[in-house]
Order: structure tokens, then sequence, then C-alpha cells
């Protein structure tokens, strides 16, 4: 039986100086067989391997991660979270995911932390004005919380930024989604793996996959270095590494792994409270609750499994940092890290059956994957376990490659990927 | 980020070059008669390889010729360099 947290448990935990908090998950050895297994312990296999368990009474199943859960990608992102997304197909996807964020801390009983402090969106050039216009009025038909900022309105809601007219990319306005925001990001993976481990759901750590077993056209289990695991049904969530688990299966994807880089500066005083992006500079910065400057750059041009990336990447985003935001100029910066992101040649993710039966595949998010964890992984669970998807990630499979129908995203989302 | 020895200039810092993706993809001889899933393999599919790679890369900010690296994907480290036109090295 899994304790519930509370004040209650707080002060109770307290009074024997925290040393006797039950374990959040178990730590079992593989079983020989399980009716699923994911393939990948970040935020979004977590979320499916949970919402299998929970909306289809799934609970044999199993998450094999090579690593420790949460150290891959969901560890990496700069923990933004919205929807407003131009493509109708997008929009229901991500904005899917946001109803569920709103929700989440309460449903998991674990704080995630999930703010909607705003994400705001800057316009530099005539085109990103024409482009964050339209983007809006997309986001109102589909129901999506979006307005458009003059510069006096942009200054007025995040004063530090220089909206003066005389800098290389000046700020001609902007967009606001209120109920975006932030979450903490390892509390997510934490919160789905300790949900999941109550239902029943084995969280396997440290256990590679080295091999997926096929017969003729369907899946019979994977080899991982804990051993074969038999399965029919297998959900591949392996972010910059799902063409390494494809190639296991003889499949080939639309996908390239590019580093993408972030860091955080010295923790300081409170100095801005909602999340500023500029697509065109690639410069994205929040605030955490510890203080610090959260800054996320672009991608490196170039395939790459290092998870490190260029300096003038980082070089580049704090140029534009510093002259959006000159209060920051003499700020240090603490700790840069890069991530693997799997990009899709139209910038959307796949979520899909493919054409082995029982292999399904949840990737291709790119560099902006963690706002749809929890959306990914409840319609993901549908898919495996109703081998369909879901109406909301119909459009997100891997034939449309094949039959042109792509949601392209590229130019039109809020983030140029 | 690390240094590319340019065939024709030598050797310069990565961030003079621009990725090409992957090499030797060719294009179809008679690309009315593709299918579909031929256009598909063709446009979009990708080894995305973890390991070595061949790929094409372009001197952007130098002598702006294209030409073919052979390069570890999982430490960054280039095995071999060679012209377009050139046949690339065995493993």
């Amino acid at each position: 039986m899994r304790n519930k947290y509370s004040v209650f448990s707080l002060i109770k935990n307290a009074l024997s100086y925290h040393e006797n908090w039950q374990r959040a998950w178990k730590d079992p050895a593989p079983k020989k067989e399980y009716d699923a297994v994911i393939v990948g312990g970040g935020g979004h296999g977590l979320a499916t391997a949970y919402y299998l368990a929970k909306k289809h009474n799934m609970n044999n199943i199993a998450v094999v991660e090579k690593g420790w859960i949460g150290g891959g990608n969901t560890g990496r992102n700069t923990t933004i979270i919205r929807s407003n997304y131009l493509w109708d197909a997008s929009a229901g996807l991500y904005d899917h995911a946001l109803k569920i964020w709103e929700g989440l801390s309460q449903e998991l009983n674990y704080n995630v932390m999930f703010s909607q402090r705003g994400v705001m969106n800057l316009a530099h050039n005539l085109q990103d004005v024409r482009d964050l216009k339209r983007r809006t009025h997309a986001n109102r038909l589909n129901g999506i919380d979006a307005v458009y900022l003059s510069t006096e309105e942009v200054k007025k809601f995040c004063p530090i930024i220089n909206t003066s007219p005389d800098i290389r990319y000046p700020v001609l306005g902007g967009t606001l989604q209120r109920r975006a925001g932030t979450a903490r990001h390892d509390a997510v993976a934490w919160g789905y793996a300790r949900g999941a481990d109550a239902m029943g759901v084995d969280i396997i750590q440290n256990c590679e996959v080295k091999g997926i077993k096929r017969n003729g056209d369907s899946v019979e289990g994977i080899e991982t270095t804990k051993g074969f695991i038999k399965t029919k049904k297998v959900g591949v969530v392996a972010a910059g590494h799902s063409s390494v688990i494809a190639n296991m299966a003889g499949l080939r994807l639309p996908l390239e792994s590019k580093p993408l880089q972030a860091l955080v500066s010295e923790p300081v005083k409170p100095i801005i409270d909602t999340v500023v992006m500029s697509n065109a500079v690639h410069a994205y910065v929040s605030q955490s609750d510890k203080g610090e400057l959260v800054i996320g750059a672009g991608t490196d041009d170039y395939v790459s499994y290092t998870q490190k990336g260029s300096h003038q990447i980082v070089e580049g985003t704090l140029n534009a940092i510093l002259e959006l935001y000159p209060i920051f100029s003499r700020m240090r910066m603490l700790r840069q890290w890069g991530g693997i992101v799997d990009i899709c040649p139209d910038a959307s993710p796949i979520l899909s059956k493919t054409s082995i039966k029982g292999l399904y595949f949840n990737c291709g998010w790119g560099t902006g994957g963690f706002k749809a964890t929890p959306g990914s992984g409840d319609l993901f669970a549908h898919t495996i376990a109703n081998d369909e998807p879901h109406k909301l990630n119909a459009a997100f499979n891997l034939n449309r490659f094949v039959s042109g129908d792509l949601v392209d995203e590229h130019g039109a989302a809020a983030v140029a990927h | 980020m690390f240094l590319i020895n340019c065939p024709y200039c030598g050797e310069r810092d990565q961030q003079e070059f621009k990725a090409g993706g992957e090499a030797h993809i060719e294009r179809p001889k008679q690309p009315t008669e593709l299918s579909d899933d031929e256009w598909a393999e063709y446009l979009f599919m990708r080894k995305n390889i973890k390991g070595v790679q061949f790929e094409r890369w372009n001197h952007a900010h130098g002598c702006r010729k294209w030409f073919n690296i052979v390069r570890d994907t999982s430490n960054d480290e280039i095995k071999a360099i060679y012209k377009m036109g050139e046949k690339p090295p065995s493993q």
C-alpha cells in the first residue's frame, strides 16, 4: 500500500528525522514476461506506463531504462509548458497535455510545481509580427488562450526587457499565453514513476535494450543487459536514441538526433516572473524557484549523440539575452549541458504504430517534448492498449511521411525548432 | 565543437562549416517512376547512426566547397575526410 503524501505525513516523518519515508518506487528484477514493455524511463515513458495501468488496466507491464529514470532529456530541458501551436492537430495534442498538467499534482499526489506564470513569445521583425498574429487567431479558434501584445504591453508585462527601437533585433510585439508556464522536470518523472509503481508497474533501471526479437512481422520480446524479456507489445520512448532502437528492429525513422543546449546562472532574487521566448534569436529565459535563470539555446546542425554542443551556440544565445536584458550583463553562468533531441522533418512528433505488429514508437519531439509529457503518455498508452491511435494523435503517424500529410510546424510553431 | 580539416583550406574551427546531413543518398534516376514509399525513403528516412557515419559538410564561411566526412557521432571524432566524387574509404 502506498502512503499518501500530506502535511500530516510530513509532520510524522519530521519527528523521525525524515529517515523512515517509504520508498517511492521499488527496484525489481525483470520478470520473464510482461503484457507490454516501455523502452525509456523518461517522463513520456513513465507517463505511458502510468496511463496504461490506470486507464487500460494493464498492470503486468515494465519500463526499462538504460540509465536512471528522468536522467535523459527529462532532466535536461528548460521546463517550458505551452500549447500555442498553429495547426489544429498540434493544438489538439498540446492543449490536451496542458489540460492534464492543470490537475497533475493532485492526481499524482506529487507536487510537480506546475506554475502558470505565462509564456511570452517575442516578434523581432515584420514577418514575426504577421506570423504571431496569425497564430494568435488560430489559437483562439481552437479554444486556446492567446493574446497579441504591442511593444508597450510587452514592456509592461516584463519590465526588464529592452524595448529600445535601435537594438539589433528590436521587440516589435509578442504573444502571451497566460495558462502556459513551467513545472519541476524531475518531479514529473518521479511522480509518474511513483504512481505507476503503486499500480504494479515494474520500473527497471540500468537495463539497456540490446535487441528486438521478431517473429516474422510481430514482436516477441527484447534482449536487454538484464536478459531476455518476453512481450508482445513494445512501446519505444527513447528520444534521441529512437533511431538506434529502430535499427535493431530493422526499421528506419525520419529522424536526426542533434545536441540541444541549456544553461543556468547563479541564483539571484526574483527578477523575471514569466517565461520569455525569442525564436528569431534562439533565446529562451525563465527563472527557477531556486533563483537561477534557466536559459535555452538552439540546436547544433550536425548529428551527434555526445550530449555536448558547440560553444558558439551558447555564445549566440547569450549575445541575444544580453541585448534583450542588459540587466543580466554581469550575471555569471553556473552550469551548461546538452541533451540529444530527435528532430522530425516537419518538427512534429511521431506517436504511431509501425509496420511490425506490437512495436510502437513515441519519438520526434525534437526541442519541445517536455510540455507534452502527460498528453503524450496518455495518448501513447491508448495507442498501445487498443492497437489504434486516439483521434488526437492520429495525425502524428509514421505514414504521414509517405502520404505527404505532414504537420508542418517547422516555421509555424511558436518556436523555430 | 571540433576542428575540421577542409580538403581545400586546411584545419579550421567547426563553426565555419555547415553540416549537410547523411552522405551518399543518391537522387532517384527515374523520379517519375518512384512510388510514394520510395519517395518517403529518399526524402525523409535517415540512418541517424550512433557510431561511424558518412556525411556531407560545406565550408560555408571559407571556400564554400562541399566535401565528405566520416565521423563517429558517439564522440564527434573525425575518421576520414574526402572530396565529393571520391570513393568513400572502407571502414
